[in-house]
């Protein structure tokens, strides 16, 4: 376990500083989803395997594909193809694929139980955390769904074409 | 425990990860990116909060990364949403060029 943390919190710092320094939106974006799920390999490996999930489908999942979602937005067009063709060269994607073949192994690795004692002492799992969201921390579940509404309600108004604005995008 | 990664470790990570996100909105001048970086922030500090709670055994680091996660689902959604406007109406996603103000 200790190796595995290790070996995902390298993963992390590389693709986090890979992240900041693309040019490319969609390079950034691809070293981004790197960098999520190496830090849910630490998660998983400091024993809570709740939170490792979750940001495996919320970050990498749901936040990620608004990202792409934008981007491709914004590049519509011909010069959208060409773009599209120099994106998908070997040589963008290797780097990312290797390193996330790495942390693949190590989530094989560590399921199989060939990890030992989790990096970060007992796990505190699921129910625990559900029993503690549900008891003290009632209320912030509560401010989780006004600020989700907040958002969604912002969200909508500003993505709304404007009535002055006729030029398509 | 001898075989565990000692916390200080955990927070090394989170402190870097949240310095790369620093670096990176403060350097770079695309919006998108610029919100990326906001991401990485968020996520280090989430990964301290879990770091805590696993040290202490306690269930209380976990409930508040997902409060974070929700700042960070809320943000995002309307920080693209922002930046769909900004690209209606100037055309570009450079941060400086919505220098100036109209009032």
């Amino acid at each position: 376990m200790q190796t595995a943390f290790y070996l995902a919190a390298a993963i992390a710092i590389a693709a986090t500083a890979m992240v900041v320094t693309r040019r490319n939106v969609v390079h950034a974006l691809l070293y981004l989803v790197l960098s999520l799920l190496a830090i849910a390999v630490v998660f998983f490996t400091l024993g809570a395997p709740f939170v490792a999930a979750l940001e495996v489908i919320v970050y990498a999942g749901a936040i990620m594909v608004l990202f792409v979602f934008v981007v491709m937005m914004l590049n519509l067009g011909p010069a959208a193809v060409a773009q599209e063709r120099e994106w998908t060269r070997p040589g963008v994607w290797i780097l990312p694929a290797i390193l996330a073949a790495v942390l693949f192994g190590e989530v094989v690795f560590l399921l199989g139980g060939a990890g030992g004692p989790n990096a970060g002492g007992l796990e505190v799992t699921p129910a625990q955390v559900a029993t503690a969201l549900y008891g003290p921390y009632v209320l912030a579940v509560e401010l989780a769904s006004l600020l989700l509404l907040a958002g969604l309600i912002g969200a909508y108004h500003l993505g709304r074409r404007g009535k002055g604005s006729e030029d398509e995008l | 425990m001898t075989a565990t990664v000692p916390v200080e470790h955990v927070i090394a990570l989170a402190a870097a990860l949240f310095a790369l996100g620093v670096v990176g909105l403060l350097v770079r001048r695309n919006i998108m990116l610029m919100l990326v970086s906001l991401e990485i922030m968020l996520n280090a500090a989430g990964l301290a909060f879990v770091a805590a709670g696993a040290r202490w055994q306690a269930p209380d680091g976990q409930v508040m990364f997902l409060v974070i996660l929700t700042v960070a689902a809320a943000e995002v959604s309307v920080g693209l949403a922002l930046a769909l406007q900004i690209y209606r109406r100037f055309k570009t996603l450079d941060a400086d060029a919505l220098d100036e103000m109209r009032g």
